[in-house]
């Protein structure tokens, strides 16, 4: 690989790992055809982790950091000073390849700064993608950011090649996106959502292929005053409106070059994994939004302890839960329970009786758990209402800090 | 494959005599062959699990020969544990195969549903190894890298990995999936696995040093990791949680983890204590500007971007663009172009155009001064023998093509819309709208658009009528044009 190509990609990967996601998961399984290259497994692969723990499943790269737009968080604004590269579709298609075929990645995530207008920008993000898959035979997955302000039959036909097409909300208020990011326009942004979404029902129906591993966005937390309830509502309400698959939050994180309107100092990563929790309690665990709101206190998750274990110590009263009667609506109440640990109970209690060593075997939460639960031989008596529960649950910290 | 040997002991009397021990031995690493086959020996002679020593030979047929002779009829198991058998088989653990055979046994003997027991010891732990056999697997599909070779066939691509257990076998489809048309080798230190773009093998232990020194792409590879990483979220614990560094050495990669982590905290100290740069160049107008500037800004800008537009379903000749002045009083809407549309490349000229055209100059309208167009803009059709037949548009193909109507419309900026059928109804409302009873005048409402509207059928919905109900159809069409006509007169006043 020559000098000025890897120059590109590191300005152009580094300019593009702000993005949370980098999910290869939930495309149609799918092998490579006669002396064609790729596959997708349907849950995605992570081929290797950096230091930060995240995972790296494809070349997440933007085909340029050149950007007309000045939103305050992004690295790659109008006004800042970083240095500036742009790939062409060609540089984009092979190295794509390239990184393929040694087993490097699952597939391609591609986003870009707006160059000329976001029509034209759009453009060349479909026509890499076009590349991959018609004159490579290309099977592998391809994740498209698509630009919200570009015409709507671009985003028709980037559809057609993507495996999964998001759109990043960023900015969960109105309020929010007038000052961070005033080239923005909230309608627009939901205007393309719901257009993605309905095309991807659609296109189920009619078995054609449309961005066929769902849609995504991504909020960034902690750059604005906005509470975790009013992030979790916003999630609850695009996964119900637009069909979303899934709502990355993406802790802000201080840039290099970064704005004077933004705050100092980043949030706590433990407020990106709360938000996680309580995104799959909506998803998973049958929560409403007020339920998570009411597990929050002023609107804010507790950072010690998970959502569903605060949920619990509120609501002390419908505890504890027999593990051998108990509907599986609450057991997936139970803190510490997650859905196919109590999927197991639910089978193994028609065929035995279980004892708490039964129930250890079940799940790996079971300090967590055993507070709430009734087992053959196990009855947590008084502690579900001992003063100091909480204290005896919090996790140790683990998440390393800097400063 | 070389069977395992199964030495039995004569079938058991009866009575309460204690089972005579029997010695089986399988051939190394994941002998499913061997173990279904005694297993069902064993099943067959009523060899109770704790009479059975396993044991693992490169040479079978150590201990006698009388087993090879005893296949014993397949075992009927439920799904869940045949599922689980290959899954736990390549297992590196000796014990394995006595703990699969303990499973089979109890289910064979009135456990039946002991797989949905998960609080099962054994279940539990059989469950823990098909675990470990789904990480080492997944691991294996992550972290083995390829390295290019050339040779006289021309591209080979050879990766050396070190699993833990033994699943070479297994994780080779995987690769053969996804790299069909590479050639490539897997060395192993206990096998090696070829394909050669049609045929995989299997091979003896790979030798390291068969690897290729280096490869082109690693550098890259490695940029590309280091760039991705954000200092300002290091988290290592979960990185070795996720990725042990036993897999490190065989990974290029991972060469830049020390630097990286050294340099972690200076990099984020210094960002968050640089002065935050005041926005010196904010010129949002200019983004603004570029979003407005992007929309076609006549019909012809719009239809120079739909005529070079794929079709969405392939087979079209070309894209039939809308007719008619800019401006014109009255807009008709069809379905999507036929057989003759599409090889003239103009809207309403095969048949029912021409019944169209007919019937408008029976209403009084000029058709000349009238703009015609479709809610689709290319011809679907299946091949039958020399004749393309049309096919009615799906709902995802009419939401597909429905923004450019969209424009059209604004630009001509017609004083009333006629959808002609229930495609152009759909594309024009976004709802199902039945003709019969909606027929008349509509007012369309969608997005920004407003129009008033009228809805009748299409004219190739009366090509379609039987000869006797023709005539009437098209009486009450040419009714209904005459309304339009009038109801155009009135709005253009």
């Amino acid at each position: 690989m020559d000098e000025t190509l890897a120059k590109k990609l590191r300005i152009l990967a580094d300019a593009a790992k702000y993005d949370a996601s980098c999910a290869s998961s939930a495309a149609p399984k799918r092998a490579a055809g006669k002396d064609g290259l790729g596959s997708t497994t349907g849950a995605g692969i992570c081929h290797a982790y950096t230091p930060d723990g995240r995972c790296v499943s494809l070349l997440k790269i933007l085909l340029t950091n050149w950007c007309l737009f000045d939103c305050a968080y992004c690295i790659n604004r109008r006004s800042s000073n970083v240095r500036r590269a742009k790939f062409s579709v060609e540089e984009v298609v092979n190295l794509t390849l390239n990184f393929y075929k040694r087993n490097y990645i699952e597939g391609l995530f591609l986003s870009s700064g707006i160059i000329k207008s976001p029509d034209h920008t759009m453009e060349l993000l479909t026509r890499v993608a076009k590349s991959l898959r018609r004159d490579h035979g290309f099977a592998g997955y391809i994740h498209l950011k698509s630009i919200p302000e570009a015409s709507p039959w671009l985003i028709e036909e980037a559809g057609l090649y993507a495996d999964r097409l998001s759109i990043n909300v960023e900015l969960p208020t109105e309020a929010s996106l007038q000052q961070l990011a005033p080239e923005k326009d909230g309608a627009a942004i939901q205007g393309a959502m719901a257009q993605i979404g309905e095309r991807i029902v659609q296109a189920k129906a009619e078995k054609r292929r449309f961005s066929p591993a769902g849609h995504s966005t991504q909020v960034i937390v902690g750059a604005d005053a906005t509470t975790d309830e009013a992030l979790i509502r916003k999630s609850a309400l695009l996964y119900g409106s637009v069909g979303l698959k899934r709502v990355y939050y993406s802790a802000f994180s201080p840039i290099p070059d970064g704005s004077a309107i933004l705050p100092p100092k980043p949030p706590p990563l433990q407020r990106e994994h709360r938000l996680y929790q309580a995104d799959w309690l909506l998803r998973y665990y049958e929560f409403t939004p007020d339920e998570v709101a009411d597990a929050s206190e002023g609107g804010m998750l507790a950072l010690d302890i998970d959502p569903k274990l605060a949920w619990a110590l509120k609501h002390r009263e419908k505890f504890p839960v027999d593990v051998n009667k108990a509907d599986r609506e609450w057991l997936l109440r139970v803190p510490g329970l997650g859905a196919r640990a109590v999927d197991k109970i639910v089978a193994a209690r028609r065929h035995a009786t279980l004892r708490l060593d039964d129930v250890a075997r079940l799940t790996s939460g079971l300090k967590r758990a055993r507070p709430f639960l009734v087992a053959a031989d196990h009855r947590p008596v008084g502690l579900t209402d001992r003063l100091d529960l909480r204290a005896r649950l919090v996790e140790p910290a683990t998440q390393l800090s800097l400063f | 494959m070389r069977l395992g040997t199964t030495t039995l002991p004569s079938p058991p009397a009866g009575g309460g005599d204690a089972p005579a021990p029997c010695a089986i031995t399988l051939r190394p690493g994941a002998d499913l062959d061997g173990f279904r086959s005694a297993a069902r020996s064993l099943v067959a002679q009523r060899v109770p699990p704790e009479a059975v020593t396993w044991s693992i030979t490169d040479s079978p047929g150590l201990f006698g020969s009388d087993a090879e002779a005893t296949q014993a009829a397949p075992l009927a198991l439920p799904k869940p544990v045949a599922a689980l058998i290959p899954q736990v088989i390549p297992h590196r653990d000796p014990e394995r195969y006595g703990l699969l055979y303990a499973l089979i046994w109890r289910v064979c003997h009135g456990e039946r549903h002991l797989m949905e027991v998960g609080s099962d010891p054994l279940v539990h732990r059989l469950h823990r190894m098909a675990k470990a056999i789904g990480r080492d697997l997944h691991k294996m599909h992550a972290f083995l890298r390829f390295r290019r070779a050339e040779n006289s066939g021309g591209e080979h691509f050879v990766a050396w990995f070190e699993p833990d257990h033994h699943i070479l076998e297994a994780a080779a489809p995987f690769f053969v999936n996804r790299f069909r048309g590479m050639r490539w080798s897997i060395l192993t230190p206990e096998g090696s696995a070829h394909w050669d773009t049609e045929t995989l093998t299997l091979g003896p232990p790979g030798d390291r040093g068969k690897l290729p020194e280096g490869d082109g792409f690693e550098a890259g590879w490695q940029t590309y990791y280091e760039s991705t990483f954000n200092p300002a979220r290091t988290n290592l614990k979960a990185m070795r949680a996720e990725m042990p560094k036993k897999y490190w050495h065989n990974m290029p990669e991972t060469a830049a983890i020390p630097a990286l982590v050294r340099a972690a905290a200076g990099r984020t100290e210094a960002m968050i204590e640089r002065e935050p740069i005041l926005p010196t160049r904010r010129e949002p107008a200019r983004a603004v500007a570029a979003m407005a500037d992007q929309d076609p800004k006549t019909l012809d800008a719009l239809n120079a971007i739909i005529r070079r537009t794929e079709p969405l379903v392939p087979g079209a000749t070309q894209a039939v663009l809308g007719e008619g002045p800019v401006g014109a009083t009255i807009a008709f809407v069809g379905e999507q172009p036929g057989d003759q549309e599409d090889r003239q490349g103009r809207p309403f000229v095969g048949p029912a155009g021409q019944l169209l055209s007919r019937a408008m100059a029976e209403a009084g309208i000029d058709r000349g001064a009238s703009y015609l167009t479709n809610a689709v803009k290319h011809f679907k059709f299946e091949e039958r023998g020399k004749r393309r037949i049309h096919q009615k548009p799906t709902a995802g193909e009419v939401s597909h093509y429905r923004w450019w109507l969209d424009r059209e419309l604004e630009f001509v900026a017609p004083k009333l819309v006629v959808a002609l059928g229930a495609t152009a109804v759909l594309a024009l409302t976004g709802k199902a709208v039945p003709i019969t009873r909606a027929r008349g005048p509509f007012r369309f409402e969608r997005h920004d658009n407003r129009f008033q509207g009228f809805i009748t059928v299409h004219p190739s919905y009366l090509l379609r009528l039987p000869d006797e109900a023709k005539a009437e159809a098209y009486a009450a069409f040419v009714d209904d044009l005459r309304r339009v006509e009038a109801l155009g007169q009135e709005l253009a006043a």
